[in-house]
Formats: C-alpha cells, structure tokens, sequence
C-alpha cells in the first residue's frame, strides 16, 4: 500500500511536468487548429534563454520575465517568417515545416550550449512538500503554477473578446473573417502566447530533469499524449490528462509483471488509445460534429 | 454548451487529387525506366548501394503515399511496418535459413495482416488523434523488439546480422548490382500494381473515403472494410521495403527504426507530394541525399541546415514535387503547341 | 624507338609494382588505398544529429586535434586527412556511410566509430573487405575477438569487466548485500547487468532483489528510484548517463534513500554529473576511471592535464573542457597517432592492424597515473584497467590498486 501510494504521488509529481506542456499544446491547437512538433523544442530554446541571463548575472524573476517577453516575441515572429507563407499550403506541408523548425531550434541550441546537462534553480526550493519527501517544494510550485496558468487561460478564453476571437478564428476562420476579426493576427497572437507558456513550462520542468538540447524530447510526447487524452479543446482537460498519464504510467510499471517496467510507455499510450477509441473527442473535448 | 458547437466544414486534409494526375505519362515512365535500368551500369559499387536503398525508401514512401493520398488517412507508424517486414525477413533467414526472395512476400503478408489488425482500432480516429495512435505504435515498436522475450529470435539489443545474397545462376556481376535489379524488378512489380489499385473499384473507394467520408459512405462504400484495407496494403507494402532493407544493409537492431524513420518517409511524402505516387523517388531522394548535403556543409549545424533546405523546398514548392512535374507538363503542352 | 621506350616504361613500372609486393626490403615506402607520400586518409563516423548527439563532440575533437598534429608537421611527414560523417546514430546510416568512406573517399582505415549498433552494423562488411575498424567508441566486450574479426578493435575497458569489478567489491566488503539496479534499455545497459550477474556469479539471482529499466525518451526516472527505494536495496547500482545519473544522484536525497551507490564510468564526471546533481548529494559514490577528470582539482597542475588544456586553447577552443567526451576524443587521437607514428613508412591496413596490435605500456597524458595501453595479437582489447574511485568534497579519491579488467569468464 506504501508503495502505491508512493508511486501514486511520484506520479503527480511527474504528472505536472507533463500537464505544463500540454497546456501549451492545449494554447496552440486552440489558435491554429493542429499541433506543432516543434513546440518542445521552443520551449527548451526560452529555457536556455532564461538560464544564460542568469548566467550573466540577471536575476532569477527577471530573467523569467524577459524570457517570456523573448519568447511571446520569438513566438509570433517564427509565425509571421516561416508559417503564414505556408498559410495556403495543405496541412501535412505545415507538419513538415514544424518538423524542419525542429531540427533548425534543436541544432542551434546544440552548437551553442553545447549537450552537457546544465542544473537549473528553481525559485521554490526542493526541500519535502509537506513533509513527504515524494513531492518536493518546487514541484509543489510546478502544480501551483500550472493550474493558475489554467485558471487564466480559461479566463481568457471564455471572458475575454480577443479570447473569443481567438477560438473563432482556430474553428471556423471564413465565419471569423465575416464578423470581423483579423484571423491572420489571431493566429500570430496564439503563436505568441503558446510560446511563452512553453517558455514556463520550460523553466518549471528544467530543474527537475536538467536543462540540455534534448530535455523536451520526452516531454513533449507526454504532453502530447496527456493533451490528447484530456481533449485538445479543453485546458482542464490537458491539465487533468497529465496528471492522469503520469499515474498510469508509474501504476502501468508497478505493477503489471513481466513487461510493465520495460514498456512503460506504449502500455500508457495503448491505455490512452483506448480512451480515444471509446471517446474520441478526449475525456473533457467537445465532440465534432461534421457538416456533409 | 451544445454539441453542435463546433462544426467541422473547412476542406478535408488532404486535398483531392484526381485518379489521373496519380501517375505519370508513359512517355516519362518509359523514360525513367530507362534511366534506372541503365544508369547503375556506369557508377561505383557504393552509389549502386544508395540507388538500392533509394530504391527501397521510395516503396517506404509511396505505402505511406497509398495510405494518405489514396484514402485519406495520416500515419506516423510506417517504420513499425518496416521493422516488422525487416525483422521478418532476418528472422526468416538467419535462423530458419529461408531464402532471401522467399521472405519478402513472407515479410509482406505478415506486415499485411498487423497494418489490418491495427486499421481495426484507428477506424474511430481520425486526423490529430489518428496521428498519435500510430505515432504510439512507433514508439512501442522498438521497445518490442528489445523484449526479453523475443531476444532468441530478434537478438535483443544487439540486434541481427544477414548474410548479403550473390548473385543467382553464377551471373558476374557483383552482389551490390544483383540486389540492384532485384529490388527494382520488386520495386517495379509494386508500383504498376498500386497504380492499378488506386484504378480499380477499390481505388476510387480510398478516394471517396478521402474526399468525403459521409458521402462514400451514402453510396454505398464499406467505409470500414476499405479504411482497414488501405492500412493493410500499406503495410504490407512497407514490411516488403522493411524486408529488402534489411537485406540490403545486412543488419537489423531496434535502434535503425525509430520514429525518425517514420518522420523520415512522412518527410518524403511531403516533399514528393502526397497522393502522386511518381513522387514516392523524388521523396526518397530526398530524406537520402539531403541529410548528406546538410552535413557537407556544417557538419556542428546538420540538423539546423537539414531544416532550412526543408523550408525552402516547402516554400517554392508547397505542393511537392507533383506541382513541379504539373507546371513542367504545362509548360511542355505549350511549347508542343506553339 | 617511342616503341622501346613505352616497352621500357612498362617494363620498369613492373619493376616498381613487384618491389612494392615483395616484402620490405626492396621498397621502403608501402601504401595501401588512403595513405601515399604526402597524406593519410582517415575515415569516422559519429552521431552529429539524432539522438546520441552528445557524442558527436568526439569527432570534433578528434578534428581539432589532427589539425594539431599536422600544424607540428604531420605524422613521419603526412598529413591527416580526416573525413569525419554524421550516422544519426542509425545503423543503416552507418553501413551507407561507412561505404562512401571505403568505396568513394577511399579512406586507409575507419578510425573510433561511435556506438555499439552502428559499429555491429559495418562490422561485418568491413571485416570483409580486409578494412581496419580501429579503436571503435563503444564498451561491448565483443570488439575483443581477433579471431574472428581481425580487423575490428576495441579501445575503452568494456562494460562488463567495469561491473564485474564492482561485484567483486560488494562480495567482498558488503557479503550480505541486496542490490537494486537501474540501467538503460539497451546494448549499452544490458552489457553492465550481464556483467554484475556474472560477476555475482551464482550468488545474482539472491543478492539482485530489483532490476529496473528505463528508456532514454523518458522525461525522468523518479518513478523507479521510488521503486527501487521499497524494495529495501542497500546497493544501489546505477547505469545510466550523464542526464539520468545526475537525476538519480539528485532523486535519491530528495527522498532519503542513502544506499551504498555505484556509478558507472559512463557517468562519472564532476563538470558534468556530479556538479550539476549537487556535490553534496554525491558523496561517498563509488565507480572507477581510467581517465583523468577535467574538472577534478587534483590535476590542476599536471603535466598531462596541462598539455590538454594548451591543445583546448589553441585547437579547439569552442570545446567544453568539463565535457567527458572531449578528454575521450583527445586521449583515443593521441592512441591514434602512436599507432600511425609506429607504422612508418608501411602503410598498408595490414601494417595499420599489425602495429596497433603491438602497443606495449602506453602511457597517455589523459589516462590516470599506472593505466597503460597494451594489445598483442590475441588481446584486442587497448585499455583494460581501471581504479576505483570514491566521489569526497569535490574530487574523486582513488583507491585500491589498478585493476586488469580482462579478467572476463
């Protein structure tokens, strides 16, 4: 029962690095409708961002501060520079060019920072959480950070114009333009914000497993999977996906035997799969409905 | 909140691409075929080697190229398919000591059934979702293939060696070159047919499908049986490259199909233009010949100018070589008439 | 008379052609493909992109250090020519590079390829065609078999004999053991579990109370080392790499596991994994070296360290001097260059073979004090020795004498 209860927890701990990047995933889906292969990668560029200001002696909050100015900036520029002119190319031409700003931000950051691990602080320390030494401080503050960023986000979305915008714009862009709304910087500005929130999980999930060219590698499968899982329309539902994927996972290779440890991440997407299967639209995505 | 609430009325994602505009003339066929059966006759064994895997990715890539532009439906999953016919056909090889042309229609049909067993399930994804359930599979698959429990048969992390084939019929000329024609004979082989596939009643089932789901399925097309059909196909066609691959390199190991494999063929896709199947050369020309250049000039930036000739390309071309060969033709057309 | 002379020609150019297969003592100069008078064409292969780019530092400072090497004139008056490809750590990038550099460059041999699929993917081919494939990046014990494949050598001590090492310790000082393991899913990992298995001998299966394994796409491991904290191990045996070792080091203080912890020697360095884990979360580490640390105060004013840090400074100064990798490259360079320097002016593959078949007690600036290079024609195994080391304040104390780690069984 320690045990599971143990892997229970080390699994929300994990779990919240992985609901950090699916909001992001969550941010970009709801602004341009599909996913980017490269947002990992953009969001282990602002951390090496953040940690060389630190480097040169900025201090931690504003380094994070002008880390996310960098990357809201970065984040619309790549999309003025590289994807509008794609804008009327099909779809899977887009996926291609995510693939290609993938391989572009992943080299650079290597020839630049080079691939040695680099400690990253964290500005809520690592001492136990309430006393279990399961959960540390700064992954308590990683929880805490991800869902106030969620309550903002849903704000966002559901209160404001230009949330509003947004989302019409992402769904249904001929309707969008009708009414009014420049869906060309809608886009830009979707680009922007799905920028800085990487750049936070970013800076959340470096002190945990190391800052290095290929840290969002993983990451960003999980965050994938636990955006889908959830219902890539729904904030919450990326956040509550994550933390689900990293309790099935520790639970998956706990105790299933035999194969449980060693195929850890197929069973957990096999199980979200299934999901998928039963529930196509994700556990808190609205179903689509298609108009012959 | 209703569930109408988001209404899905844009173009499907892959756009339609008539059943002609699929091939190529015969003029140019001809042509090509000449050039691929002459030219390896004048260059070094080394270039004979790359025709031969450029060769094997372009089957790779016009399974995919079946698979999307035929009915519509996205995979990153491919180089589960191939592992699977490559590890076939070593299996069948090295241990039960089955001869090498015996193991690719082996290697295929096995590759045939799992695509259609695994086309079961990914009938009610689609698109993003789709996407990620076959990028599962390509994940799992080399953590499969490291399993202990497999490790008599597919040597574990380490990985098997094939033996290289000679020619048959003492014929003189070097393994290299035989395995050559072998593969174009085969390549050949699958391209006439999957032309003709996308001809028949099946074909224009995919294509209904792609274009329209709802509607094929109003006039009558099992949308099931035929979805499940494409995954099968494609499938069997990627285990049958997995296979000649595998004999081709003379190794197989966990670490060779990845998912930068499949990313790799969705790359050729691309660029060769989905749903024109000449493309399938032009892509796998690509995804050979380009990480090549990248590294020729910066070896520290490989990566970052691999992504910047991929951007380029993209750009001039968004649609792939296809659009290149249709504004060719046009411009041909013209000069014939004036 | 242009007939005769032509004749003549030919005739003399036949003399020259049968001096230079008859053995030595008519010609002094023999070449095979890739070497001739003025250069020596050396092949390699490294993962520059994908996911063992980490590695690809190696070949860069290889580069740099040919260049070195032909700015002080060369090696018996050749240049180095070294063509260094990216294989994208895929094996068959690998065979398709291996066979431009053979077939297309021509190179005279395929100098430290990295990684244990790629070099098992060419090794059969270059064997095949008689090419040395020398001093290959990777620690399998099976680069150590001159019988069936003379042309492929091993350089670093292998996997397996590290563990054993290790298994030899813990039946001596901790009898009563119970050993957790933690290892990556693949050749690499697999290599050191078989090797603490058979150093453990029939006692494993006892002592062994967990064995877990990680995949490199995982984001963390903190699920196992929770796993392998229950399962009341008091020896934690760690095969990981740099990123996952440092997150183990870090892990198991955060939740108060304190067993006797072992390191491989993949991991065991302070810039790049004892630092950034925390120097206070690594104390009282075992492992074992067999090369100097870079960042390990204790060499600051050595004559080997020293003479490495005047080649970073004037050859490679983009390298990252607290890299592991980057004292590797240089240190198999400099095995490299004995070997060349040794062939003189016979560079045939053969010879290239026969002499880095015959190095006895190389010292190199980079390797710890007593480690020698030794192979002979049944020993294809360069570096065999290691020593243990125990992590303390800042700095790796060495303990216990050199240890032969060919003792294989």
């Amino acid at each position: 029962m320690e045990l599971f209860i143990n892997q229970v927890l080390a699994g929300i701990a994990t779990g919240a690095i992985y609901a950090c990047m699916a909001l992001a995933v969550v941010m970009i889906y709801q602004a341009i409708d599909h996913l980017n292969f490269a947002q990992g990668e953009m969001a282990m560029f602002s951390t090496f961002i953040a940690w060389q200001l630190m480097q040169w002696g900025v201090p931690y909050w504003w380094a994070f501060l002008i880390t996310l100015v960098f990357s809201f900036a970065g984040g619309i520029v790549i999309e003025r520079m590289l994807f509008k002119p794609l804008a009327k190319a099909p779809v899977l031409t887009n996926v291609a060019g995510f693939i290609a700003l993938f391989a572009i931000v992943n080299s650079v950051a290597g020839l630049t920072w080079d691939f040695t691990i680099k400690p990253f602080p964290t500005p809520f320390g690592s001492s136990p959480f309430l006393g279990s030494q399961l959960i540390s401080t700064h992954q308590a503050g990683m929880i805490g950070v991800t869902v106030g960023l969620l309550i903002l986000l849903y704000l966002f979305f559901q209160f404001t114009r230009i949330g509003l915008a947004m989302r019409a714009a992402a769904a249904l862009p001929e309707s969008a333009r009708l009414v009014g709304i420049n869906t060309s910087w809608m886009i830009a500005l979707g680009w922007g914000m799905a920028s800085a929130i990487g750049a936070i999980a970013g800076i959340l999930i470096a002190p945990v497993v190391f800052l290095e060219p290929n840290m969002m590698g993983g990451v960003l499968i999980y965050g994938f999977a636990a955006a889908v899982l959830g219902g890539l329309t729904s904030p919450l539902g990326a956040v509550v996906g994550g933390f689900l994927v990293g309790v099935f996972e520790n639970l998956a290779g706990t105790y299933i035997p035999g194969v449980g440890n060693e195929l850890k991440l197929p069973i957990a997407l096999a199980l979200i799969i299934t999901v998928l299967v039963l529930k196509p639209a994700g556990l808190f995505g609205r179903p689509i409905v298609k108009r012959v | 909140m209703s569930a109408v609430d988001k209404v899905a009325s844009e173009a499907p994602p892959v756009e339609a691409v008539p059943k002609r505009s699929m091939t190529l003339g015969t003029g140019a066929s001809l042509l090509m075929l000449a050039l691929l059966i002459i030219g390896p006759m004048f260059v070094k064994n080394f270039i004979v080697f790359q025709l031969t895997m450029l060769l094997i990715y372009a089957l790779a890539v016009l399974a995919l190229n079946i698979l999307t532009g035929g009915s519509g439906q996205f995979s990153l999953g491919q180089s589960a398919f191939y592992a699977v016919g490559a590890y076939t056909s070593a299996i069948l090889m090295e241990h039960f000591g089955v001869n090498y042309a015996l193991t690719l229609p082996v290697a295929g049909l096995i590759c045939f059934g799992f695509g259609f067993l695994f086309g079961q399930p990914a009938l009610r994804l689609s698109g993003i979702y789709l996407a990620l359930a076959t990028f599962a599979l390509a994940v799992a698959m080399p953590q499969l293939l490291k399993l202990g429990v497999f490790e008599h048969w597919t040597g574990g992390v380490q990985g098997l060696v094939v033996t290289k084939p000679d020619a048959p019929f003492g014929l003189p000329i070097s393994q290299d070159r035989w395995l050559y024609y072998f593969t174009l004979t085969i390549a050949i082989g699958i391209y006439i047919a999957s032309v003709n596939l996308l001809k028949s009643r099946s074909g224009r089932a995919f294509m209904a499908i792609r274009d329209n789901e709802i509607a094929a399925s109003a006039m009558g097309v099992d949308v099931a049986l035929y979805k499940t059909l494409a995954f099968g196909v494609s499938a069997g066609i990627t285990g049958v490259a997995g296979g000649l691959g595998a004999i081709a390199v003379q190794f197989v190991a966990p670490d060779g199909y990845t998912i930068t494999l499949a990313i790799s063929l969705f790359l050729g896709m691309v660029v060769g233009g989905v749903g024109w199947l000449p493309g399938s050369i032009v892509g796998s020309a690509f995804i050979i010949f380009v990480p090549n250049i990248a590294e020729g000039i910066s070896k520290g930036l490989s990566g970052a100018v691999f992504g910047v000739l991929l951007f380029l390309v993209i750009f001039l071309v968004p649609h792939g070589a296809r659009q290149v060969a249709i504004v060719a033709q046009q411009m041909l057309g013209k000069l014939t008439k004036g | 008379m242009r007939f005769i002379q032509l004749r003549l020609g030919a005739f003399s150019a036949a003399v020259a052609m049968l001096a230079a297969t008859s053995s030595g003592a008519l010609a002094q100069k023999k070449y095979d493909t890739g070497a001739s008078d003025t250069e020596i064409k050396i092949g390699n292969i490294m993962p520059y992109s994908g996911p063992a780019s980490a590695y690809g530092v190696i070949g860069k400072t290889e580069e740099a250090y040919f260049k070195k090497i032909n700015a002080e004139g060369g090696i018996n008056g050749r240049k180095i020519n070294f063509i260094s490809y990216d294989d994208a750590y895929s094996p068959p990038k690998t065979v398709e590079q291996a066979r431009k550099l053979v077939e297309s460059d021509e190179v005279l041999f395929i100098f430290n390829p990295l990684g244990t699929p790629p070099n098992s993917a060419i090794q059969k081919y270059l064997n095949s065609k008689k090419v040395p494939q020398l001093f290959v990046a990777t620690g399998a014990t099976k680069w150590n078999d001159p019988k069936d494949f003379p042309w492929t050598m091993g350089w670093q001590p292998n996997y397996q004999s590290e563990t054993q090492i290790y298994a030899k310790y813990i039946l001596k000082e901790k009898p009563n053991a119970k050993i957790g393991v933690l290892y990556q899913n693949d050749d690499y990992g697999k290599d050191y579990l078989k090797g603490l298995k058979d150093g453990l001998g029939a006692k494993a299966a006892s002592m062994i109370v967990m064995e877990e394994s990680y995949e490199v796409s995982q984001p963390t491991i903190d699920s196992h080392i929770v796993k392998l904290k229950s399962s009341g191990a008091d020896v934690f045996m760690n095969i990981t790499t740099p990123k996952f070792a440092a997150q183990a080091i870090k892990k198991n203080m955060e939740i108060g596991w304190k067993p006797l912890h072992f390191l491989n020697n993949v991991s065991a360095s302070i810039g790049s994994v004892m630092k950034p884990a925390g120097f206070e979360n690594g104390q009282d580490i075992i492992s074992s070296a067999y090369l100097k640390d870079t960042s390990d105060p204790q060499w600051k004013n050595d004559a080997g360290m020293k003479a490495f840090d005047e080649f970073l400074t004037k050859y490679f100064p983009e390298g990252n001097r607290i890299d592991a990798s980057v004292m590797y490259g240089y240190t198999v360079a400099q095995g490299l260059v004995h070997v060349l320097k040794a062939c003189g002016d016979n560079l045939t593959r053969e010879n290239v073979m026969k002499q880095a078949a015959s190095i006895k007690d190389l010292e190199l600036g980079g390797l710890l004090p007593g480690i020698k290079v030794n192979t002979s024609a049944t020993d294809f195994a360069p570096i065999s020795q290691v020593q243990l080391i125990r992590f303390k304040g800042e700095t790796w104390e060495r303990f216990g004498e050199i240890l032969g780690a060919d003792a294989t069984n």
